[in-house]
């Protein structure tokens, strides 16, 4: 194998995911030579955008598989909406003026896009499906910067970041286990998060951290951003916190992805392990919520809570990877489950008590809503009674994390003396910048191609 | 005889359990139509497998686009899945079913099917030689050819059309209309299947790069044979109908139609061995990896036996060569229920059934 400490290297582009992948093709395109460095294995590449499946894009008028328009206005509305205000107004909005030109360079560079996902209808005007999702992305990227040239290093674990002067001149990395020095003249950083770093999420959460299951790569552990942040680079984003959805108690510990998501829980009432409900089930449609029962989960004992349906609600909802525990009395679920059978029967009781004739209404809030029960449940409330009871467990499931290097627009990191002469960042690592709280489906991918685009045209035209 | 081949229910259950994922996730539902279908249900009894597994095509596009291939603890390989469960159902809709077993698997058996064919040929060429005869009747009276191939031809087809009523039953098939007809021979005829969807091209021969040489290849191969077989159609009805006994010029019907079928079928089937060399088997099943291999020959080798005896008439080379075309034809059809060329009726059968469950 070539030994990459033997060239200076124009570009190298740290992680492999979209944004880095991005990047390194538009350097490429300028005839820079452009090395990628990505921690994992070949099979493992992509960072997170292997489980991703869609971009959020900007368009005027029907494109590509996208219907309708969704102009800049209710983007940026629907962003506001998600962050509370927790975004940079000017990054936000450049971001979404380059979404819609983006698209189609995605195509040029081989990416195929489908129409919305059985299921997804309500997102075909707003986002933009790959076909077959993330990974297959990542594998014409990947295609794409071969064609260009460009080198690719797999297991190649970036340790350090040598910054001289304000200026990038090289990089320690672990290359199949050996540290090497790789010297280059302008460096992108796209290697993520934290997220998969347990230790450093207990250091912002506490130990219950450690029963988190995270829903992406495990090689997201944030060496690279702890060692820009340790040489005093410019963050943005709450440290301690990050996205977590509920999501099948069962899952993988890494990478369960799409899968693992539950949908049951509006249709539901959902206990922790005492056999307690502990928050409104129906207070939204789940799109809306299921952010949020990631934190609820998060504070329960020992991080798990168990939602629990009858035979009524069992196809209201996609189906799941993992079958659901099944028995024909509230004694027999709650012996699956592993909890106490006598509270859950009481937990149940005094729900169905709560509950009131009415319409049920599962795609739409109903209102049907429980009376003097606390805490309430306020749309799709309807006794649970009729055999077989299904059972989920549920745990917080960790998306990404907020952390990251704050850049400017033309996605430049700066570092204690201002804006470093020659490093850039894209992706995940820097979209705190923008997505200061909340999420917004598919945004991630958008600031990632968007960021990452830029970032390998900014270093391309710094080292011509 | 390979005796590792699993159980029915082992391969089902295992395809059961890739699909119940592949339907949680959903992100591969452009490339085919077995993603849609996927969708449509929540549960899967083994008539839906066996359903779904005659759909796929094998592009392949599911498993390269799949975040849950090994190493992934979820280990999806859905088109080796579906092929297993393909080919144990084509074994348990044949009849005689051990025949099924041993060609579908099994290269050499289907040499040596194809070297006993051509023996009986030059067997029969010495001793039922006629007295007199015009081209090839010269060596095989048109009476003897009749009394070898109209056998050979109308047996494979009724032990197909009992494994179809197999199929159909298993797969819980209904009233079949035009408009169904329509919808199945269309996709067919244009390989729809094989087309990536929105992708440009399945992932056959270049892992994950998009290609059409696979379905290019398969057009040539489909439509060559079918050329052919409308060839000797033809020959039928000019002798019959029209009292025109062969042989045939240049610019006939026959000819017209047998040359450039004979050029396609030889020209595609050596690119679809040529691709499967390249291809990985453990996207397939690799159980029957050789037989398919077999029949890939078998099916090139009627066409280019046909092309050299075509190419040798007048010389002395036309005796053996009818042997070899010949048994190479009948070794073709008498397999023809126990080999690979099954999957085309069966492949047809889900594409009528997908279109009545589309509705």
């Amino acid at each position: 194998m070539r030994d990459l400490s033997k060239t200076i290297w124009d570009v190298i582009v740290v992680g492999g995911g979209n944004a880095g992948l991005c990047a390194a093709i538009e350097a490429a395109e300028t005839g820079a030579r452009v090395l990628i460095l990505d921690s994992a294995p070949k099979a493992y590449r992509g960072g997170n955008s292997r489980h991703t499946r869609n971009f959020r894009c900007m368009h005027r008028g029907p494109l590509s598989v996208l219907t309708g328009a969704y102009e800049k206005d209710e983007y940026f509305d629907d962003l506001i909406r998600v962050t509370k205000g927790k975004t940079d107004e000017t990054l936000a909005r450049m971001t979404i003026a380059a979404s819609e030109e983006c698209l189609p360079w995605m195509e040029a560079h081989g990416v195929a896009f489908q129409k919305s996902l059985s299921g997804t209808l309500s997102l075909s005007r707003t986002n933009a499906f790959f076909l077959g999702g993330g990974k297959a992305l990542v594998n014409a990227y990947y295609n794409t910067a071969e064609d260009l040239g460009v080198t690719t290093r797999y297991e190649a674990e970036v340790t350090h970041i040598v910054v001289e002067d304000g200026a990038f001149t090289g990089l320690d990395a672990l290359i199949d286990g050996t540290p090497s020095r790789i010297e280059g003249r302008a460096v992108v950083i796209a290697s993520g998060g934290f997220q998969a770093d347990l230790d450093w999420l207990a250091d912002a959460w506490g130990s219950s951290a450690r029963n988190f299951l995270i829903r992406g790569t495990p090689y997201n552990r944030g060496v690279v951003l702890r060692d820009m942040l340790n040489q005093g680079a410019e963050s943005v984003g709450d440290p301690t916190q990050c996205h977590a959805v509920a999501i099948d108690g069962r899952s993988p510990k890494f990478d369960g992805g799409i899968v693992t998501r539950l949908d049951c829980v509006p249709f539901s009432i959902v206990v922790n392990k005492d056999g307690d409900r502990f928050y409104d089930e129906g207070e939204d449609v789940w799109p809306k919520r299921y952010a949020i029962w990631g934190r609820l989960v998060a504070g329960q004992p020992e991080q798990v809570a168990f939602s629990v349906i009858d035979a009524k609600s069992i196809d209201k909802f996609m189906p799941s990877v993992y079958p659901p525990e099944t028995a024909n009395t509230i004694d027999g679920l709650a012996q699956k489950l592993g909890i106490s059978g006598t509270k859950l029967r009481e937990t149940v009781d005094a729900f169905n008590a709560a509950c009131r004739p009415g319409n049920f209404m599962p795609t739409e809030l109903d209102g049907l809503a429980t009376d003097g029960l606390t805490p309430p449940k306020t749309n799709w409330a309807r006794p649970i009674t009729d055999p077989p009871f299904y059972g989920y467990s549920l745990r917080p499931g960790v998306t990404f994390t907020y952390l990251g290097l704050k850049v400017d627009e033309t996605a430049r990191v700066s570092g204690p003396g201002g804006p470093l002469a020659n490093v850039w960042a894209a992706g995940e690592i820097m979209a705190g910048s923008i997505l200061g709280e909340g999420y917004l489906a598919g945004f991630g991918m958008t600031i990632g191609t968007v960021f990452g685009r830029i970032a390998g045209q900014e270093a391309a035209a710094h080292v011509a | 005889m390979s005796l590792d081949i699993p159980q029915t229910q082992d391969a089902t259950s295992e395809a059961r359990r890739q699909i119940e994922i592949c339907n949680a996730c959903r992100y591969c539902e452009g490339y085919c139509s077995v993603f849609p279908a996927i969708t449509r249900e929540r549960a899967f009894g083994d008539g839906d497998i066996t359903q779904l597994a005659n759909l796929c095509h094998n592009c392949r596009g599911c498993y390269y686009a799949c975040q849950y291939t090994e190493p992934h603890e979820f280990a999806l390989n859905l088109p080796a899945a579906l092929a297993e469960v393909r080919v144990e159902s084509w074994a348990r809709f044949a009849w005689p079913g051990r025949f099924a077993r041993v060609f579908q698997q099994n290269g050499v058996a289907l040499a040596l099917a194809l070297a006993l064919s051509i023996a009986a040929l030059f067997w029969a060429l010495t001793a039922l030689r006629p007295e007199s005869g015009q081209g090839f009747y010269a060596f095989l009276s048109h009476a003897a050819m009749v009394a070898i191939f109209v056998p050979a031809f109308v047996f494979p087809f009724a032990v197909i059309a009992i494994g179809l009523k197999r199929y159909w039953r298993e797969a819980g098939g209904t009233a079949i209309t035009m408009a169904h007809l329509k919808s199945a021979f269309g996709d067919a005829a244009r390989m729809k299947n094989l087309s990536g969807g929105a992708a440009d091209g399945c992932n056959f021969e270049k892992t994950d790069r998009y290609s059409h040489a696979r379905r290019h290849a398969h057009h040539a191969v489909m439509y060559g044979f079918l050329l052919c077989l409308a060839s000797t159609s033809s020959g039928t009805v000019l002798h019959y109908v029209f009292d025109m006994p062969a042989p045939y010029g240049l610019f006939s019907l026959p000819k017209l139609l047998g040359i450039p079928g004979g050029f396609l079928l030889t020209i595609g089937a050596a690119s679809l061995a040529w691709l499967k060399i390249k291809a990985d088997p453990s996207l397939g099943a690799p159980s029957v990896w050789g037989g398919e291999m077999a029949f890939v020959f078998l099916l090139g080798a009627t066409g280019a036996t046909g092309l050299a005896l075509y190419g040798a008439t007048g010389t002395a080379l036309v005796s053996p060569l009818l042997a070899l075309h010949l048994g190479t034809v009948l070794a073709f059809f008498l397999t023809t229920p126990y080999s690979k060329m099954v999957h085309g009726f069966y492949r047809l059968a889900a594409l009528v059934r997908d279109a009545q469950l589309r509705g």
